[in-house]
């Protein structure tokens, strides 16, 4: 869940209201944010740099708040004030609008298509910004990018002072080497080539190179006097950087992703036209596509959606009236009104805003009834059909059987079905089976790279790390491994598998082969003569991991189903084991 | 203690007798040494018949230390042999021989460490050949070694000198002097320690005097195995489900493919939890081989383009994300399928349960491992409502021994409403997470062809994490995988979870 740093006071100020942190940590949990934690900006910064923690009086409190990921509205303070207003009443939801016509024309070239082909615009004209409000306009499109617009793959924001740009624009690609311009903070000239080797070692830029890097053309948008606004999606042009002081803002928006960057634009335009000279009122700016059809962007259009208001009842499990529900709704940003549906129920009308790009369906429509209702105040009830409880009979059989295995006195452990490439093959001396396992593809570090296919590594692992424990140590374990298999959809199949180790100063092969002889006991096989088809009986194995002429195979009604032994003393030493072990591990479905 | 032999036992009642009587005329045996000597006794034996009787209070002993010097080998070898040095000289002939020939004449170690301790004390001269500087000497140290191997003192500087030489080791000699101690009789009556059958058989139990029984002591440790904490907790909870009505579903597949980990749950393609670095993708198998075509169709119309009264997530689904395989990030993979199937085979109420392991590419630290176990719960029936689900809660959670429950409003891609479970802690004060909950999104459960007027309920929670407060453990690398703690496994207590 993304988290939003507002400093404390500013957001009481803009909330009309001062909270104790525990009324407001109160109102968090009721709307559905979580106030995760109360700190200082430097004390941030001090955590960062690991120093000693000492804070200073006057240090201004910042309030950390988690928001749902899909709430992008609420990813300023600007939005999670007006939200909170809204919620406890003290405003209603705000009227979004566009000016009457479009001045600006952004002209989309065919080549833009190769590397990242929409682009959105809007203009927020004359706002006024001061330190803290300009601060949390970089700050959220900071926050949009890293979350919404996937580090900048989706969507890439450009933010710029039109009072240095003319118009019309054009969103071109180009070759790197032809692109030259004075990026922001910089004061010389680079082509978009050098930059990107100039990028390579800014921490912050760096991990944004790959998104172009390889592709022939980059995306880049200039003004009608060819001066370069951004070089998408790593960084803009020194020349129409915003400052304090900014009256109008061209905000652009290139994307792979049309519907994300057009949430994107509403977001910025419908958060920051709170400080527009007229509140709430965006400038839009005509989008001309290479084919040349005009679309007019932002699009803040309301959506309508009617919901049966016994669709919500239902739902909730409440009986509420239409007006109780606009109500609700109206304190969710989701203007509502009641009417009749042609089958003459009852219906509610939901306007959706731009900023609510999360709802997608009438069930979004009850999940902000039923929170405005207070998920605390709704009537517990049980559903009333009539189920019966099952078990899995493969679980069930191996609870039994774990119970008789630590019965025998076997104590029981439950390792990782993790396991780096080497226990799982060489350190067992079974180079040879590799090939039957699942790989990760993109483990974190050696102990995640195989999914395992034997239980054997984590019992001597285990063996391996408790050489103080008393001897004789008896270990088990009942679980599943994984092995490749191309009868199932995803190539690779779970196997139900039983271990178990003995370890003394002495090998205890006879102490696993009587584990054996019980296993087959308690699960009500006999002992047959070598050869038969029915029942069970050992045969003689011949396995690197195991000591020669001291192994053997469980034949089980004629296959084979596992095998014990002395551990080879090389495999021993491999898992920093001193004694001498002896192990089994079958496979248990075949019990079934 | 090592048991003794029948002959030793013997040998012991003779000592003992020796000792007991001993006193019977005697104040006090000085010292336990020489008292063996004086007697003919093993004096280990003796020492450990003293603390026996000492123990029963029959005598009083107190220990004596003594140091005393030992020969080491080479020490012996010189007492018998002469000191090298000496050996060297008497080697010499009176006139003179040659370096290489008198070296052939001893033992290497004899001539090297005699010729330089010989020169070192003037005793050779060297121009040209090696011969004798003065006409006689005398083998002190040979004198002093067979001294201290007769137990004789000498002079400190003399110890040292031998010391130095390694020729002597230190022994500390521990004895006792006796005196009776306060229960002293002159022939033990030994107290019996347990009811045998031959006490019994005999009869003798009537007349014995029965050893004190140590109460502070623990009892002998229990043989048999165990099983382990944590799996203990699950079949506990296995038990609540049952006892709910709820069915197992069948979790035995830790592979899953990307389509039914995250597609069939309406999660976009681009979702963060999609990402490399908090799932695990797989090189091999690295594609799932086939899916449910048509179905397939119905999940890819409703990411792009919406329906059932939905808009849809409004962007290009591919494919090739659907068919990664992927080690499965949460059983819900398992539900899905579960639901697939229910409504292909014809809708009927259910409730599923499972408990099994899932997996997430993060950082590990003490309380989070890359594998936990996912306790999860769902109940599908027409016309469920969240009222449904926080009285399913209410009753699981009061199961748990949980009463206090508050739900918070959250976020989750594939149930709407969603709820975060939260319980009071008593110790701690506070409200703290204790699972996670929500309704099915129907454009998760429509397209598998479910009636429109089903709804679907399902909460979660970690296994681990009830299980590290019940048992007190705080770090979770003690209790699961290889680094556990035997002890640990082997002395946690009974999980009485869902007892009322």
């Amino acid at each position: 869940m993304p988290t939003v740093n507002v400093g404390r006071d500013r957001l009481y100020e803009a909330l009309q209201q001062h909270y104790s942190e525990e009324e407001f940590d109160e109102l968090c949990f009721d709307f559905g944010i979580e106030l995760d934690d109360v700190t200082t900006e430097k004390a941030i910064i001090r955590k960062e740099k690991h120093l000693q923690e000492d804070t200073l009086e006057d240090e201004e409190i910042i309030y950390k708040i988690e928001v749902p990921a899909n709430r992008y509205d609420l990813l300023c303070l600007e939005g999670l004030a007006r939200a909170l207003r809204i919620f406890t009443g003290k405003q209603g939801s705000p009227t979004f609008s566009l000016s009457s016509s479009a001045i600006q024309k952004m002209y989309v070239q065919p080549e833009t298509a190769l590397i990242r082909p929409y682009v959105v615009c809007a203009i927020l004209r004359g706002i006024t910004f001061n330190q803290a409000r300009y601060n949390s306009f970089i700050d959220l499109q900071d926050r949009l990018h890293q979350n919404l617009c996937r580090k900048r793959t989706l969507v890439a924001i450009g933010t710029h002072d039109l009072g240095t740009l003319e118009g019309p624009f054009t969103y071109e690609a180009l070759p790197p080497s032809e692109i030259k311009f004075v990026p922001l903070k910089q004061r010389m000239e680079f082509t978009a080539e050098e930059l990107m080797d100039f990028y390579k070692s800014d921490l912050k830029l760096k991990k944004y190179l790959h998104i172009i890097e390889s592709s022939p053309v980059f995306p880049v948008l200039y003004d009608s006097k060819r001066t370069v606004l951004s070089l998408p999606p790593i960084i803009n042009g020194a020349h129409s950087a915003i400052t304090l002081q900014t009256k109008d803002v061209l905000i652009e928006c290139t994307a792979t992703d049309l519907t994300k960057a057009k949430i994107v634009l509403n977001t910025l335009v419908t958060m920051f036209s709170e400080y527009c000279e007229k509140k709430f009122e965006v400038e839009p700016v005509e989008v001309i596509s290479s084919d040349g059809n005009a679309t007019i962007y932002p699009d803040l259009h309301v959506r309508s959606l009617e919901v049966d208001l016994a669709y919500i009842n239902g739902y909730i499990g409440v009986s509420l009236q239409s007006k109780q529900v606009i109500d609700l709704l109206n304190r969710m940003q989701l203007p509502s009104e009641a009417t009749i549906g042609s089958n003459g129920k009852s219906k509610i009308k939901a306007l959706i805003p731009p900023t609510r790009s999360d709802v997608l369906h009438p069930c979004d429509v009850v999940e902000d009834v039923a929170i405005a209702y207070g998920y605390n105040n709704i009537l517990k009830t049980l559903p009333r059909s009539l189920t019966q409880g099952k078990q899995q009979p493969l679980n069930h059989f191996s609870d039994l059987l774990r119970s008789e295995i630590a019965m025998a006195g076997f104590t029981e452990v439950l390792t990782w079905i993790l396991g780096s490439e080497a226990e799982n093959f060489w350190l067992l001396n079974r180079k040879h089976k590799e090939h039957t396992g699942v790989i990760v593809g993109n483990p974190r570090g050696s102990d995640f790279e195989r999914v395992r296919a034997s239980l054997l590594p984590g019992l001597l692992k285990t063996m391996g790390h408790n050489k103080d424990s008393p001897r004789p140590v008896k270990l088990f374990e009942v679980s599943d491994v994984v092995l490749l298999d191309n009868t199932k959809d995803v190539g690779a199949a779970n196997e139900r598998h039983l271990a178990a180790l003995y370890c003394n100063t002495t090998s205890g092969f006879e102490v696993i082969h009587g584990l054996v002889d019980r296993i087959m006991e308690v699960v009500g096989i006999s002992n047959a003569a070598v050869g038969d088809t029915k029942g069970y009986y050992i045969a003689p194995s011949n396995e690197p991991e195991f000591f020669k002429g001291r192994q053997a195979n469980i034949i089980l009604n004629g296959s084979c189903i596992g095998s014990f032994g002395i551990i080879h003393p090389q495999v021993l030493a491999n898992f920093d084991i001193l004694d001498p072990c002896s192990v089994v591990e079958l496979n248990i479905e075949p019990f079934l | 203690m090592v048991a003794l032999s029948d002959k030793e036992v013997t040998k012991a009642q003779h000592v003992e007798e020796v000792i007991l009587s001993h006193l019977q005329t005697h104040e006090e045996i000085v010292n336990s040494g020489e008292f063996a000597k004086a007697n003919g006794l093993e004096h280990d034996l003796l020492l450990s018949v003293v603390q026996s009787l000492h123990g029963f209070n029959y005598v009083e002993a107190q220990d004596i230390k003594k140091e005393a010097w030992v020969l080491t080998e080479e020490g012996n070898s010189y007492a018998t042999l002469g000191s090298p040095e000496v050996q060297v000289f008497k080697a010499i002939p009176l006139e003179g021989i040659s370096r290489e020939d008198l070296q052939k004449k001893l033992d290497v170690s004899v001539f090297k460490i005699g010729f330089a301790k010989a020169m070192g004390n003037k005793w050779l001269e060297t121009k040209p050949l090696v011969s004798r500087k003065v006409s006689n000497v005398e083998d002190q140290v040979q004198q002093q070694l067979v001294h201290i191997r007769n137990g004789q003192d000498l002079a400190a500087a003399d110890i040292d000198a031998l010391k130095k030489r390694k020729l002597i080791i230190p022994l500390i000699w521990k004895g006792y002097s006796i005196r009776k101690g306060t229960s002293y009789a002159p022939k033990r009556t030994k107290a019996a320690t347990d009811l045998t059958r031959e006490v019994l058989q005999r009869g003798t139990w009537k007349d014995l005097v029965f050893k004190d029984y140590n109460y502070n002591a623990l009892g002998q440790p229990t043989e048999g195995g165990h099983l382990h904490p944590l799996l203990k907790v699950r079949a506990q909870f296995r038990e609540i489900f049952l006892e709910m009505g709820f069915e197992e579903m069948p979790t035995n597949n830790f592979i899953e493919s990307s389509f039914w980990n995250f597609d069939a749950l309406f999660q976009p393609q681009q979702h963060p939890a999609r990402d490399s670095h908090d799932t695990f993708f797989l090189q091999v198998p690295e594609k799932a081989q086939f899916l449910p075509e048509d179905y397939l169709q119905r999940v890819k119309e409703i990411h792009e383009h919406g329906g059932y009264g939905s808009i849809g997530y409004g962007y290009n689904w591919k494919r090739e994300d659907a068919e990664k395989n992927v080690l499965r990030t949460h059983t819900t993979a398992v539900s899905s399928r579960m639901l697939y199937k229910l409504a292909q085979d014809g809708f009927t109420p259910k409730r599923y349960f499972s408990i099994d392991r899932v997996f997430r590419n993060e950082a590990v630290d003490r309380t989070h491992l890359a594998e936990f176990h996912q306790i999860e719960g769902v109940v599908c029936d027409r016309g469920l409502t969240l009222g449904d689900l926080i009285g399913v809660l209410n009753e699981f959670f009061s199961r748990l021994g949980i009463r206090k429950l508050r739900f918070k409003p959250a976020y989750n891609p594939y149930t709407e409403p969603s709820m975060e479970i939260f319980s009071y802690h008593d110790t701690l004060k506070k409200w703290v997470e204790v699972g996670n909950s929500g309704m099915f999104r129907p454009e998760m459960l429509l397209p598998m062809g479910l009636p429109e007027d089903v709804s679907v309920i399902a909460w979660g929670l970690s296994l681990e994490r009830p299980t590290m407060i019940l048992y007190g453990i705080d770090n979770i690398r003690d209790l699961f995988g290889h680094k556990v703690d035997l002890k640990l496994i082997k002395s946690n207590p009974i999980c009485r979870l869902g007892m009322r």
